[in-house]
């Protein structure tokens, strides 16, 4: 076994090593809180600390909270406290550094924006908290098919597209609406009676059950996330896409939407602008490199890791709206589908090259992630998207 | 020496072999109050962790099985209505007066207490097992996180009620859905895998010590080799133990000696057609050549 760490003689103490190591886990992406910290210490004091296996082991089980999270565990714990006796000087890790190179290219479009400077400055803002969650691995694959070229979105998406755009999500929003919960809920007509209230008002008629209060099975509202490449070889699709998700923000205040090309950006703030033209101009700051390479994969996977664990549940449907070419392996694809739909969502990809004749799903990513998928549809125009509602009811 | 290996061994000593890890986990849990989450494959021992824990500690088992659409009725309290009705009706007869008969009939007598309810009024701490959490939906799960908590129920009608003791909770769950990071946060967390070979021998000669070494160790490896093929749903350990059952039953010495006697036990370990299908005979008989 490797030798322990050593601690400079300036080190605070016990107490501060967890700290540290606790954020030296929460770099490597564990969610833990400040809680953990108080309840590792309890958990060291159960067992003998001097011992480092038993101090692996019980900082394991208060630390990770996922199967990955556990088998990541040992070697992140040998790194902090078993790194060949070499000498650690600060237990607490130094802050991440500023805004990435993104935020500030984005910047530069400043000048060109045209809807006055409240937006551009509230569009600045979002970008700087939407970045700080996009950087990782997103930064690095950015160096190689970045693309810088800066494409205006209304240039190519029309106030009359999203007014027609807005239909149909309304109308794709009707036909998810008819999930039947399994939970029972008072109501004025129903299938069962409600027992408990009808107790209650039978005392005011001496026992009789004169009036009855009914329960039954609500419906729920599904809910839309959708997940729109917008790479260089889906720039001729971008229109009614675009359109479409710009229309399903309005529409619908549950849903939630991301663009995708070599990076993952969360729009739904930027689109739920009031103004549909001033919203697309958010987005375009958002989202430069637009028209670039895609990495389906890795975006999915990060997705996975990050908003899905928050936004996906049962409840959601997943639209993914992208031609299954992607530019980097697809050995990631399957898994991160795989772990998406873990959280239960139906996911539905739309596919704008299915609609050709002849059409087989063989490229690579997309072979991939045909087991995972509850739906594969031709979308290439806003027709097709209105469409959907079919397949939609059966899901 | 350290209280997690006297944990391991009283585990041992009821037939439940457990890894390091999940002693460790579970000694913690019950040192600092906090429940226990499990997570693994189906038919790892999960479930069995919480019947072990009980016989160690000599207390009941309440167990709370979830599914979707459970709720608060079936999981903490429910009233007696049929009982209150027809007691409203004799009080009428009787010519009870309102206050009365209300007084009676939301009292303890009326209330049937749920698993939940249940596990926090034993007069001796109770293993609480909350078994397959990921079926039950996400109100469930943050209604469960406000009791974990507190430890305290409110009924309207009669008041809180606190915990006389504090259970031993343990949440089981093998990946229906994810659980929410909120709930992961408040539980001890270990996460169980199928068993290495010395481990899974130990547990089949602790439950069934009458098979013998050498057809242990031909079980093992069998179910261990058919465990790498590729399955729709892999053996877990209580088939592994139906499996030996099975052929100590059938009088069944050596693995090799009867492939088609071997093939026809196999309906124990397999549970899908396709996976059946995906084990013919001759795939079967080399999976038991191997081990032997």
């Amino acid at each position: 076994m490797s030798k322990v760490t050593r601690f400079t003689s300036a080190d605070p103490g016990s107490a501060a090593r967890i700290s540290g190591f606790i954020a030296h886990l929460r770099l490597h992406g564990f969610q833990i809180g400040v809680a953990e910290t108080k309840t590792a210490l309890l958990a060291l004091s159960c067992v003998n600390p001097i011992v480092p296996t038993e101090a692996c082991l019980a900082l394991k089980s208060v630390c990770a909270g996922s199967s990955e999270e556990a088998a990541q565990f040992d070697l992140l714990f040998q790194s902090f406290w078993m790194s060949e006796g070499r000498v650690r000087h600060k237990t607490v890790p130094i802050q991440r550094t500023g805004p990435s190179k993104n935020t500030r290219s984005s910047r530069t479009d400043d000048g060109q924006s045209t809807t006055g400077n409240g937006t551009v400055h509230a569009s600045e803002d979002e970008n700087d908290s939407e970045e700080s969650y996009a950087d990782g691995t997103g930064k690095l694959m950015a160096s190689t098919v970045h693309n810088l070229m800066k494409k205006d979105l209304r240039e190519i998406v029309t106030p009359e597209d999203i007014c027609a755009s807005e239909k149909v999500a309304i109308q794709l929003g009707n036909a998810l609406r008819n999930r039947r919960s399994r939970r029972r809920k008072a109501a004025r007509k129903g299938s069962s009676i409600d027992l408990r209230r009808t107790m209650r008002l039978s005392l005011s008629t001496g026992g009789e059950p004169l009036l009855l209060a009914w329960i039954r099975k609500p419906d729920r509202p599904m809910k839309i996330v959708a997940l729109c490449d917008v790479s260089g070889s889906m720039m001729n699709y971008a229109r009614p896409f675009l359109a479409f998700l710009v229309g399903l923000m309005r529409a619908d205040d549950a849903s939630d939407a991301y663009l995708f090309h070599t990076r993952l950006v969360r729009i739904t703030n930027a689109l739920r602008d009031n103004d549909p033209l001033r919203a697309l101009n958010r987005i375009t700051l958002l989202a430069d490199g637009f028209g670039g390479g895609s990495k389906i994969g890795a975006n999915l996977k990060q997705f996975s890791n990050s908003y899905a664990r928050n936004f996906v549940d049962g409840r959601s449907v997943v639209f993914i709206l992208s031609d299954g070419y992607d530019s980097e392996s697809s050995e990631v694809l399957g898994p991160a589908l795989s772990k998406i739909k873990q959280r239960g969502c139906k996911i539905v990809w739309l596919n704008p090259l299915k609609g050709w004749r002849g059409y087989e799903p063989v490229a690579k990513g997309m072979a991939a992630a045909m087991p995972y998928l509850d739906a594969f549809v031709a979308a290439n125009t806003l027709t097709d998207l209105a469409n959907l509602d079919r397949t939609l009811e059966r899901l | 020496m350290t209280s997690w290996k006297n944990l391991q061994n009283l585990l041992a000593e009821t037939g439940y072999v457990a890894s390091n890890d999940l002693a460790t986990a579970i000694h913690i849990a019950i040192t600092i109050g906090r429940p226990l989450l499990l997570e693994g494959a189906a038919g790892v021992g999960k479930t069995e962790v919480a019947r072990a824990l009980s016989t160690i500690r000599d207390t009941r088992l309440i167990r709370l099985q979830c599914y979707e659409g459970l709720d608060a009725s079936q999981a903490i309290y429910e009233w007696n209505y049929q009982r209150q009705l027809l007691s409203i009706r004799a009080a009428a007869e009787a010519g009870e007066t309102g206050s009365t008969v209300e007084a009676r009939i939301f009292s303890e007598d009326y209330l049937l207490e749920r698993p939940l309810l249940k596990a926090i009024r034993q007069t001796k701490s109770p293993v609480l097992l909350i078994d397959e959490i990921d079926r039950a939906d996400e109100e469930f799960e943050a209604y469960l996180l406000e009791v974990l908590s507190e430890f305290q129920i409110t009924i309207p009608e009669l008041g809180t009620i606190r915990a006389t003791t504090k259970p031993l909770v343990i949440l089981t769950a093998n990946g229906t859905r994810d659980l929410s990071d909120a709930l992961r946060r408040r539980c001890i967390y270990a996460h169980i895998d199928y068993p290495d070979r010395e481990t899974e021998l130990a547990i089949l000669k602790s439950r069934q010590p009458e098979i013998e070494i050498q057809l242990g160790q031909q079980i093992i490896g069998f179910v261990q080799k058919l465990r790498k093929e590729e399955l729709e749903k892999n053996p877990g350990i209580a088939e592994m133990l139906d499996f030996a059952a099975a052929l100590s039953g059938l009088g069944i010495k050596d693995l090799t000696a009867d492939p088609g006697m071997l093939q026809a036990s196999l309906a124990t370990l397999l549970k899908t057609q396709s996976d059946r299908l995906s084990v013919p005979i001759e795939v079967t008989a080399r999976i038991a050549g191997k081990a032997a």
